[in-house]
């Protein structure tokens, strides 16, 4: 007998497909979204920093599916419908969050379909007004600091510092600023002003990412004022 | 039919035959010796206790590769594929990260057999003390990275409960008490003396008790001031600053034990007292009975599977053994510049003059002069002497206009402008900073050589730093003078003759930083001082903040720099031929170090939290 390879390609590929039928698990398709918001501002934080997590039970073992907050405060995931336990871990997020004392307590998140929700957080600190003005390369931000947080658990400002960077991304990181200035917490009394110096850019660009970063003592994320485009 | 009758007959007899040697199916096995054959001769238990000092666990070590000795800014990885050490801007949560109870089991049942067995009692009471050692060895690496663990003193067994088998975490002082305990009982039972080094002494307890101590008390005094946000409500995290005292006597205590010579006669090592840098760099190689300073190593020998690739992995470019294996570690300006004048001040090194002229030398290790010996005890500087020839660090040369140049030949001559060793952007296996390391690389012909390699040992505790951490321990309880007293001896064998007569925290930070650099100290060191989060803060770093600050605890270092040498040609200048000098921020140093809260104890994973739902998550995580 003579191998026909036609008829092998023929079966091969039926198979094939068929069993890509059978094999492929459904992907998860409920979408849930949501930013952290305090009175309905968002809260802007460094991108990657502050994680909000998703634990479900009954599926044996216990770990949590991770989501990052985005810079301007917004999350999100690809779910399957079912109940869910919601947290924002330790004492990440320059805020707190569903808690009385030092530690936070999580909320049940019921997915069904696509969902949004925004979570209600109570900052420590808000950036207020913020104004920027340019005159040559430097950049200067008039601003004032709302403290939110006064009663017991309140925390003092350790630092406030003005970032530029020239992408969109700015934060304290050190790839994520290419000129900063900064004031101590203890200088900071009603209205601001901090000026930073972008120096020269390679390749040059006629207009630079700022934002105002406040860090919180005893707290790592810092809460920034919303991202501005300034054009030099 | 007479066949089958034989046949059966035979059958029928061998059957019966087999039947009645019942311990037919018993016989020994070869392969494996039984517990209580093993346990019956000491040269067996010496095999099995071999094999646990053999998976102790070091942060850096020699054996587990260069790049253990990279991180922290402290030092650039010349290999482009580890460039991640400064391209990074945090560190993950399960960084440094260990969980070994598979280790403490075996350390539980050695210790169990070796009680149980027939071995003489001064065999034994030997042995158990090293089990005992390892264990809390162990367990001084689990609490310095994860805080307080589960204490597992015995082997389980399980019998059909797990439950019963869950050990919630114990508190983060209770697992240092332990291990200070275990010490304290142990010590007795091992050897004082000083020419064993790489199994459990007397003095090696005593390092450890005084280091695991010390790392208690400072954890509990500056955990408060500074870093009050990483604790948990059931102290498995973070221990009371009432307690601080109490641990800092007992380090205190410990040290002064080795340092009276109730272990043996331990001392510094001046062996040559000629060039003190030369003799600095020989603690490191010297493993003969002369080195009285090492109390407790892992060692090597050639000739053996035990040896290391560090000296292959790092050997200066231009005298490799190895060709372009060479080069990885360089350590970085910051480092380089922390080492201290003669006079017991602080400067950076001088590149340019007071208006901002470059200053030119006439060698290239002038720049250097007046420096703290273990500078060049540490570091191989441009024109140091490796294998018998000077290496050759070029950047290029600067011409008389004032153009770095870093192509071609220098002027006049066929020599190419960039020496062998570097220093160039980008070009691996040879200095990118302008330094090599020194500690740990070996002299020996054929120690760069990938067939032999090195049997320099690995020093983990060494008389210096029980010093160093007497002088602590003294300082933070008020005992100014006896807190001196200490510190001089080391800083005088350094070649710092003039006696300091003051003493602030900032000193003994950057006295255990020089001192004790590529040692596996800098991370717990700066965790246990809760300066991590400040010292590396992840904002990017300035020549002019390199420049400034320097002996400052505080001062933040997240990047690392170089010192690039150029020499200057101008034929009508009196300068032509000398060299100068440039801080140079490398092109793949992008990230910066940033340490957070989260990072001071390492996570406890997913799976590990399933297995037993009684541990309780790290802070800030």
């Amino acid at each position: 007998m003579r191998f026909n390879f036609k008829y092998i390609m023929l079966v091969a590929l039926t198979v094939m497909v068929a069993a890509c039928k059978k094999d492929t698990k459904e992907a998860p398709k409920a979408s849930f979204k949501g930013r952290l918001v305090y009175n309905g501002t968002p809260i802007n934080v460094e991108q990657n920093q502050v994680p909000v997590e998703l634990y479900q039970s009954g599926f044996g073992k216990r770990g949590a599916i991770v989501g990052n907050v985005t810079q301007d405060g917004a999350f999100s995931f690809l779910l399957f419908d079912g109940d869910y336990k919601l947290i924002i871990p330790g004492v990440q997020g320059p805020f707190r969050w569903n808690q009385t004392g030092a530690t936070r307590d999580s909320m049940s998140v019921n997915i069904s379909g696509d969902k949004t929700m925004d979570l209600e957080v109570t900052p420590y600190y808000l950036i207020n007004d913020v104004q920027y003005t340019v005159n040559g390369r430097a950049v200067t931000a008039a601003f004032s600091v709302n403290k939110i947080i006064t009663d017991a658990n309140a925390r003092d400002i350790e630092r406030v510092t003005l970032y530029v960077n020239k992408t969109q991304f700015v934060s304290s990181n050190g790839d994520e600023n290419v000129a900063n200035n900064g004031i101590a917490g203890s200088a900071v009394t009603g209205a601001v002003n901090l000026t930073a110096t972008v120096p020269t850019l390679t390749p040059t660009q006629g207009y630079v990412f700022a934002r105002i970063g406040l860090k919180i003592a005893g707290v790592d994320d810092m809460i920034y004022s919303p991202l501005q485009k300034i054009t030099l | 039919m007479k066949k089958i009758l034989i046949m059966s007959i035979s059958a029928v007899l061998l059957i019966t035959a087999s039947c009645k040697d019942n311990n037919y199916l018993d016989i020994e096995p070869r392969d494996v010796v039984p517990t209580d054959k093993m346990f019956s001769d000491p040269a067996l238990v010496l095999s099995v206790v071999a094999d646990l000092y053999q998976r102790q666990l070091d942060f850096s070590s020699l054996d587990n590769g260069w790049a253990s000795f990279a991180d922290f800014s402290e030092a650039f990885p010349s290999e482009n594929g580890s460039s991640f050490f400064v391209q990074r801007t945090s560190w993950g949560w399960g960084e440094w990260g260990t969980w070994d109870y598979g280790y403490i089991r075996d350390i539980n049942l050695f210790i169990e057999r070796a009680t149980a067995s027939t071995l003489k009692e001064e065999d034994k009471k030997i042995f158990i003390a090293e089990g005992r050692f390892l264990r809390a060895a162990y367990y001084f690496e689990l609490v310095k990275r994860m805080g307080g663990v589960p204490l597992i003193t015995k082997s389980l067994t399980y019998e059909g409960d797990a439950l019963s088998l869950q050990t919630p975490r114990s508190k983060e002082s209770e697992v240092y008490d332990f291990i200070i305990s275990e010490l304290e009982a142990i010590k007795s039972d091992l050897p004082a003396l000083v020419n064993i080094k790489s199994r459990a002494t007397r003095a090696a307890a005593l390092a450890m008790e005084s280091r695991a101590a010390l790392y208690a008390a400072s954890i509990a005094k500056y955990g408060a001031q500074r870093t009050p946000n990483v604790t948990l409500p059931g102290d498995e995290v973070g221990i009371p600053a009432t307690m601080a005292n109490a641990y800092y006597q007992k380090a205190l205590a410990a040290a002064e034990a080795i340092i009276s010579g109730e272990a043996g006669a331990y001392s510094l090592y001046r062996a040559n007292s000629i060039d003190l840098s030369d003799n600095f760099a020989a603690i490191f190689t010297d493993k003969s009975d002369a080195n009285k300073e090492s109390i407790f190593i892992e060692d090597f020998k050639v000739g053996t599977n035990k040896v290391h690739s560090f000296t292959v992995n790092n050997q200066p470019y231009s005298r490799s053994e190895e060709g372009a294996d060479a080069g990885r570690l360089n350590p970085s300006l910051n480092i380089v510049q922390a080492f201290e004048k003669l006079d017991n001040t602080y400067a950076p090194i001088p590149t340019v003059n007071a208006s901002g002229d470059p200053i030119y030398y006439t060698n290239q290790q002038d720049i250097f002069a007046g420096r703290d010996a273990r500078l060049a005890g540490t570091v191989m500087l441009p024109g140091s002497v490796f294998k018998g020839a000077a290496i050759d660090v070029r950047a290029g040369y600067q011409n008389a206009a004032g153009d770095f140049i870093s192509t071609g030949t220098l002027p006049g001559s066929s020599t190419p402008a960039v020496g062998l060793d570097g220093p160039a952007d980008g070009l691996e296996f040879r200095t990118q900073t302008g330094f090599y390391i020194r500690k740990y690389l070996d002299p020996v012909t054929g120690s760069g050589r990938r067939g032999r390699r090195s049997d320099v040992p690995f020093i983990r505790y060494r008389y210096a730093e029980v010093l160093l951490n007497a002088s602590e321990a003294a300082f933070e309880l008020g005992d100014k003078g006896k807190a001196l007293g200490y510190i001089n001896q080391v800083r005088n064998r350094a070649g710092l003759t003039t006696p300091l007569n003051d003493l602030t925290f900032d000193r003994i930070v950057h006295e255990r930083r020089v001192e004790l650099v590529f040692e596996g100290h800098t991370l717990f060191d700066m965790k246990r001082w809760r300066l991590a989060h400040i010292v590396w803060d992840g904002a990017n770093m300035t020549v002019a903040d390199l420049k400034s600050d320097i002996g400052s605890a505080t001062k933040h270092n997240t990047q690392p720099f170089s010192l690039w040498p150029y020499l200057y040609q101008n034929p009508g200048s009196p300068n032509h031929n000398k060299w100068m000098f440039r801080e140079v921020k490398l092109g793949r140093v992008t990230g910066a170090n940033r340490f957070q809260s989260g990072n001071y104890y390492s996570q406890i994973n997913d799976d590990i939290l399933s297995r037993n739902p009684k541990i309780v998550k790290q802070p800030n995580q």
